[in-house]
């Protein structure tokens, strides 16, 4: 059993909570994920890390309800238990294996959208401590549904907010800031990373592409075991299928099959919808 | 003249009825079937059986307590040598082993050996269980990796012998392929597998489940940090092969892993149970062993008019008998000399059916098996919306990639010498991480051997 040590809704369906996890939460990495089962007779959902912290021996997991199982998640409340918690699950991000001069010449762009941002968090941390370049670009529909401005704007170098209505920052997507950035503004990245709605990833990934700018991008596929064992997870990456769980879950964007991941990550979607009739929140994502 | 009793029936659900539901399929024999069974053994003086069984379970000696009516006598024989009975009475395939190598079936049909075992683990059980023997803590501590056959015959015989285990499980349920791979309908999960694995804690083992080796924790950890003084491997089988044919990605698709998965470990079937499951309505299952068997039983079951495609003939299906026999009673078909070359796609990105191409059988090839060869010209489609694929698996690389100095071989298994000791000092490994898929009971064989090197590594240390 793992107890739920703080939690919080940053909007009215997402929640962020604090778990206990001491063997986790000493070997996580920024870029891994972890699955949680919420009681005996639950899924197991995988959930990136949007932090952990090694001295109170806990992880931080950022979840939106998109159908029943979710919700149960965001239900439970501080001082209550998960029935599982397991991970780290995946490939730690390509850049906690640089050299640290290799790491200092780099300049990182970090395109966050949605629930998304929250996994950013961790990433953008880790290369700030370490005195690399990065700044983040967040995307939400409404300025209430943004997330993690503050953490993330007090461990990067410039923060650009995006809304679809305007409501706070620049009105417009995250893909035509990032234009903006680099070709009205001059910016310089060497690197650009992209984590959200995986339709955002697909066009960020045009947009870098256009850029031609290298641009990694972290796959929320379909999931169970998340070991490699059953294979749910594969995705056609520059023509071959790999297991996001333990391959990924970061892939070079360039090479992803994203229809096909967004095709294959609405597979149980009716069977979710018919667990829950009454929850209809992200099925247009 | 006890031999001349014919081999006595075991009563099983009837077929037309165990394929709407997940109830185990053979009900076992009772005190008088068993007694009577029992009664067939010959006794032999230099019992073939003996030989053929992985682990060296003494059948004529246990067989001999429970013709006599010392069920209790029988159940700690069995004991001596194997700590899962009730599950290998079910799951081994013992006409390849123990009851084909019986001298009864020379002339007639074999004692039912499994099906004693079944017997006698299944009333010890509910009469309460045998009380194992264990030496005193010796203090020295083993750390076993994957709670599945080979773990847990290695951690029970370590137990015994006084060692402090700690069986570290990546799933939610211990029981490795027990629970995530076996269907309920052969092999109950909590009157079975939960309660094997309980008598198993009993000896003092310890599972830690969620902890998945290589990722949570290290192999070097567990030696440098936690203080173990002996690693045992037994992670299983790992990552599912797929035939690399057009459209696998394809909404519908699944690898048997995936699918059985849900069904036994996430308990999909049951209606309380968030897991979604797609069996769909014409479920095709391609490949030819247990595994295959497994799934397209669980598919029909499921409510899908199931197929099995497989590219031989019924002669080479690697599959247990049993479960052939069983899978047809129940209404799966069969399409021997049949190999997929395409699944074919709706306009939504769903399978609507797979192209398949038929095939003839040529030479042998180095299994001794015939190899199948395609038939030109001859393909045709099997309509379909469920395409279970069952091709094996290959090994997972998350502990020979995390741990320094272990060594695999080309496929990517973990090289092991017939001891278990791997190429890393103090660490070794046995069952599918070290073979490939294979059975329950030569992974538990595997687990009892590495235990005994393990006893004298760490005893000559």
């Amino acid at each position: 059993m793992y107890k739920i040590l703080t939690k919080e809704m940053l909007t009215p369906t997402i929640c962020r909570m604090k778990v206990e996890a001491p063997r986790l939460a000493r070997s996580a990495r920024p870029g891994q994920f972890l699955i949680v089962r919420v009681d005996e007779k639950g899924e197991r959902i995988p959930l990136t890390i949007s932090d952990y912290d090694q001295e109170t021996g806990s992880v931080t997991i950022v979840t939106q309800m998109i159908g029943a199982s979710t919700r149960m998640l965001c239900e439970k409340e501080a001082g209550e238990y998960f029935c599982d918690v397991v991970g780290p699950l995946g490939m730690p991000s390509e850049f906690t294996e640089m050299p640290q001069e290799k790491l200092s010449s780099q300049r990182y762009v970090f395109i966050a959208g949605g629930v998304g941002t929250a996994p950013v968090y961790p990433q953008v941390k880790w290369l700030h401590e370490r005195g690399v370049a990065v700044d983040v670009i967040i995307g939400a529909k409404t300025a209430d549904l943004l997330i993690y401005t503050q953490e993330i704007g007090a461990v990067c170098d410039n923060l650009f907010i995006c809304t679809d209505d305007g409501s706070a920052g620049f009105k417009g997507l995250v893909i035509a800031m990032l234009e903006k950035l680099v070709n009205e503004e001059g910016r310089k990245y060497t690197q650009a990373v992209a984590i959200g709605p995986m339709i955002m990833m697909k066009f960020a990934t045009l947009t870098a592409k256009k850029l031609s700018l290298p641009i990694i991008v972290s796959l929320n596929t379909l999931m169970v075991d998340g070991t490699g064992m059953c294979g749910a997870c594969r995705v056609t990456v520059a023509g071959k299928t790999r297991f996001a769980c333990v391959e990924g879950p970061e892939f070079n964007g360039y090479d992803v099959d994203f229809d096909e991941a967004m095709r294959r990550q609405g597979m149980y979607r009716s069977e979710e919808t018919e667990a829950d009739h009454k929850c209809k929140i992200g099925r247009n994502e | 003249m006890a031999s001349k009793i014919g081999r006595v029936p075991v009563r099983e659900q009837e077929a037309k009825v165990r394929a709407t539901n997940f109830e185990e399929v053979c009900y076992g024999y009772n005190i008088e079937e068993a007694t009577l069974e029992a009664s067939r053994c010959l006794n032999c003086k230099n019992p073939r059986c003996v030989g053929a069984c992985p682990v060296g379970v003494k059948i004529p000696q246990f067989i001999a307590h429970l013709a006599s009516g010392d069920i209790e006598a029988a159940a700690a024989k069995i004991a001596e040598d194997s700590s899962l009975p009730a599950i290998c009475g079910r799951v081994c395939p013992q006409e390849t082993q123990c009851e084909g190598s019986c001298i009864l079936g020379v002339k007639g049909e074999p004692v039912a050996i499994g099906k004693l075992e079944r017997f006698v683990a299944d009333y010890t059980r509910d009469k309460g269980g045998v009380k194992a023997v264990c030496k005193e803590n010796n203090g020295h501590k083993v750390a076993v990796v994957g709670s599945g056959p080979a773990g847990l015959a290695c951690a029970s015989d370590l137990a015994k012998l006084g060692y402090q285990v700690t069986i570290f499980e990546a799933l939610h349920r211990p029981g490795g392929v027990l629970e995530y791979g076996i269907p309920e309908f052969r092999l109950p999960k909590d009157k079975v597998v939960k309660a094997e694995i309980d008598q198993v804690r009993e000896l003092g083992v310890k599972i830690e489940t969620d902890v998945i080796i290589g990722r949570t924790v290290t192999i070097d950890q567990l030696i440098d940090e936690e203080g173990f003084e002996a690693v045992f491997i037994g992670s299983g089988a790992g990552l599912p092969k797929f035939m690399g044919v057009p459209g696998e990605n394809l909404n519908g698709v699944f690898s048997a892993n995936e699918f059985l998965t849900r069904n036994n470990l996430m308990k999909a079937f049951k209606d309380d149970y968030m897991t979604p499951i797609h069996a769909g309505k014409k479920a095709v299952v391609v490949g030819g062993g247990n595994v295959a068997m497994d799934a397209a039983r669980t598919a029909l079951r499921l409510g899908a008019d199931t197929t099995i495609v497989y590219r031989r003939t019924e002669n080479e299906l690697p599959a247990r008998r049993e479960e052939v026999h069983h899978a047809k009673e129940e209404g799966v078909k069969f399409a021997m000399l049949t190999n997929p070359v395409e699944v074919l796609s709706d306009e939504k990105g769903w399978v609507r059916a797979i192209r398949c191409i038929r095939m003839e059988l040529g030479e042998p090839d180095e299994s001794g098996r015939r190899s199948p060869v395609p038939v030109p010209g001859s393909e045709f489609e099997i309509e379909a919306d469920t395409v279970i694929m069952s091709l094996g698996t290959s090994p997972n690389p998350l502990i020979s990639r995390t741990t320094e100095g272990l060594q695999t071989n080309r496929k990517g298994c973990i090289v092991a010498d017939s001891e278990g000791a791997t190429t890393r000092e103090g660490v070794f490994a046995g069952g599918d991480a070290v073979t490939g898929a294979a059975t329950v009971i030569l992974a538990m064989g595997a687990g009892r051997k590495a235990a005994a090197a393990i006893n004298e590594y760490i005893t000559n240390k």
